[in-house]
Formats: structure tokens, sequence, C-alpha cells
């Protein structure tokens, strides 16, 4: 299968760079996958898994959150806020997270702000906890 | 004579632990300084791709509306200033903060409101009771990528919200090892230049939605890597600043115990030739 160079970028550092033959990621409106001479394309990032496949076939899932993708000239290029290869998750604290969020959203007197950010917690370990089980199932 | 000599002594021992000292913290500084620089160039292309799209989207569309991108009358305005932590950085965290007062002096309307970042910027803008924002992030050394993410959520909030028309960041540029300077950026509304009726150049990117929604989701992490950067770039400059304040302290201390030592020796011989010259008086007189 035709390939083409992607680079993962977040603000630690390269998370990811060499060619690849597709990479799928969540964007803002859903789940896409790009293949190798697709036009110059940009959207924003949500959060859920992204998975790269590589020349000899092999899939890379990953924790994504935030950010944006691009295509610009056959290059691919994804920014995200975060970005975390399945075997690297820390499966224990995804779960103490969405143990803590899961505690203040049953609260009844939690206010707004607190409720926003258990929320957003609650998603991201979701997210992680997904990716990391079905690594441990392949 | 020798009450001298001993006080002499004493105050080139307190010198030379000083510089003890002063070494100390310019070692730390210098190996703290080159962690500080390579989180900066970590973070670099992360946000310099994010800026560049922006920049793109906004510049490629002259109909193109977002609220981030509308200039308001400034009413209200937000600094976010970083500072440092701890002082003895010599002129850093004063720098900083006399350059966001000389930036608000011309505000149009004194009501300004500050996001301090560092104990430093806090105590101050507390002591001279200006409207704080949030003190939440006031140690500097702690916050992290997701911190600065929290921040830039409780900016654009504010933002839209109509509380604040104009938001600058105050940071630290870190020139070189020797030259750091305080700037102030302004970071929203977002200025981008816009094409002329007529000539802006049609892009043939495809952006999905569409792009004054991909504009408004990634201006957040633009703000974030901002503020990031900043932050990235003060603690390099405070690091920077400590090494070279305290290079120049050890180097004084180093001087005057040069003299403190000259003064001693012509202490210790004023006393000798005292001593032979007493003895030489005593044997005449004997004779």
């Amino acid at each position: 299968m035709a390939v083409f160079p992607l680079k993962i970028l977040t603000p630690d550092g390269v998370a990811f760079d060499g060619s690849v033959s597709a990479v799928s990621c969540r964007t803002i409106s859903g789940q896409i996958q790009l293949l190798a001479k697709h036009i110059d394309y940009c959207t924003a990032l949500g959060m859920g898994e992204a998975h790269i496949t590589l020349e000899d076939g092999t899939i890379r899932r990953a924790a994504c959150m935030g950010g944006m993708i691009s295509m610009i000239g056959g290059e691919c290029r994804l920014l995200a806020t975060t970005f975390e290869w399945a075997d690297a998750i820390d499966k224990a604290r995804a779960e103490r997270s969405k143990a803590r969020a899961e505690a203040i959203l049953a609260q009844k007197n939690a206010d707004t702000r607190e409720l926003e950010l258990a929320e957003a917690r609650l998603k991201r370990a979701l997210v992680r906890s997904s990716v990391a089980s079905r690594q441990n199932l392949s | 004579m020798a009450g001298s000599m001993k006080e002499i002594k004493l105050r080139i021992k307190s010198v030379e632990s000083t510089m003890q000292i002063t070494k100390a913290m310019e070692l730390v500084a210098s190996s703290k300084l080159r962690r500080a620089k390579e989180r900066v160039e970590h973070s670099r292309p992360y946000f310099e791709t994010l800026y560049a799209t922006l920049f793109d989207i906004a510049a490629a569309d002259s109909e193109f509306s977002s609220p981030y991108l509308a200039k308001r009358d400034t009413h209200r305005r937000l600094y976010i200033v970083i500072a440092g932590d701890r002082g003895l950085a010599g002129g850093y965290n004063a720098n900083i903060l006399k350059a966001v007062e000389a930036d608000a002096a011309d505000a149009s309307e004194p009501g300004y409101c500050v996001l301090p970042i560092g104990k430093k910027a806090v105590e101050y803008f507390e002591r001279h009771n200006t409207s704080i924002l949030t003190t939440s992030f006031a140690v500097a050394g702690d916050l992290s990528v997701s911190d600065c993410f929290e921040i830039s959520r409780l900016v654009c909030q504010k933002f839209l919200a109509g509380e604040f028309d104009e938001i600058r960041i105050a940071f630290t540029q870190f020139v070189s090892m020797l030259t750091q300077t305080a700037s102030i950026l302004p970071v929203l509304p977002f200025d981008a230049p816009h094409p002329k009726p007529g000539q802006e150049h049609e892009s043939l990117m495809l952006y999905e939605p569409d792009s004054a929604a991909v504009f408004d989701a990634i201006i957040p992490e633009y703000l974030a890597g901002v503020v990031y950067g900043a932050l990235c770039e003060s603690v390099a400059s405070e690091q920077g600043a400590r090494r070279t304040s305290m290079d120049a302290a050890t180097k004084n201390a180093g001087e005057m115990i040069e003299h403190l030592n000259l003064y001693y020796n012509r202490a210790r011989q004023a006393a000798i030739t005292q001593e032979i010259t007493e003895i030489v008086a005593g044997a005449d007189a004997e004779s």
C-alpha cells in the first residue's frame, strides 16, 4: 500500500515521525481515516482512539486528545494535546481518575465548573482505559 | 593590632561561606537552564504549526468571522503575568513587573486585571491592590502543560463572555545566556492580516466541517501553547538571570577576599614589626 510521511507532535515533543500507510483518529465531527494522496485537509481533533498502520501492516493504537490534524502536499501532521501509545497508558491511573470523576459527578451540590472538569476527566479516563484494554485483547 | 587581625579573619570566613552559596546557586541555575531550554525546543514545533494553521485560515478568507478575531473597544484588559517564585535573580522579577506597569499606564481605562503566575508576581499585585483574576497558578515552577490548558480554557471563556476585551501576556524572552528582555505580547483577539476584498487567494485546503469551526476549536489550544511557550521562556530566563547575577556575586566575593587578605597580611606584618622593635628596644636598654 502507498505510504506517506506522518509526524505526530505534542507539546512534550515528537511522538512519532515516519511513513505510514494510514492514520485514523477522532475529530470534532467523527472518526476519520486518511490514506496516501489525500487532498489538502485540515480539521480539529476530539477525544478518542487513534491508530496508525505502518508500512508492514502493523497497527499501533493510541489515546489521542485535542489538537488538529492536517494534510498538506501529501505530508500529514497530527498535533495532539496528549498522545499516548496504548502500551504506555497507565491503566490503574485511568481507573482511579475515572472513579474520582464519577464520585464528583454523583454529588448533587457540586458547582458547574467542578462538574465540567469532572466530565472532562471522566471522558479522558474512559478513552484511556478503552484504548488500553483493547490492546490487551489483541 | 591582634584584635583587628581576628576581625579580618572572621570577615574573610564569612565572605568565603557566602561565596560557596552563590557558587552553588550558579551551578544549580546552569543545570536547570539546560533543562528549561530543552523544554522550549521540544514544544516549539507543535505550537509553530498551530500558529501557521490559524494564520492560514484567517488570511485566506476575508468574510470569515470569529469571536476571537473581532477587535472590540478596549474597556478591560487582562494581563497574564509570568514572573519567578524566588528572588536573587538580578532584575528578573523587577523588570517584568515594571514592564507591565508601564504597559498598563497607557491603557485607556485604568481598570485592568491580572492573572499572575509565580509567587513574586502574586505578592506584587496583592500589595498594589490590583484586581486579580485567580491565584490558583501561583507557583510557576510547578506548572505543567495541562495547567496551561486550564488557564487557556478559563481565559477563552472570560473573553467570549465579554468580561475582557483584550488579553496580553507578559513574559521574559530568553534572547541569550546573558540577555533576557521583558516583553508584552497581545494574544487575543487573534491578530491576523485581513486580505483586502478581491485580493484574497483561494485556499485549496479542505476544512472539515468548515474553516470557522476548525479555527474556533484550535484557538484555545493555541492560547495554551502561547502560555506554555511563554512560561518555558520565562523559566529559562529566570535561570539565566540567576546564573549571571550569582556569577557576578561569586566574582565580587573573590575580589573582596583578595582585599581582605591584603589587609590581613598588612596587619600581621605590622604586628611583627612592632614586636621586633620592642625586643630591640628592650635589648638596647639591657646593655
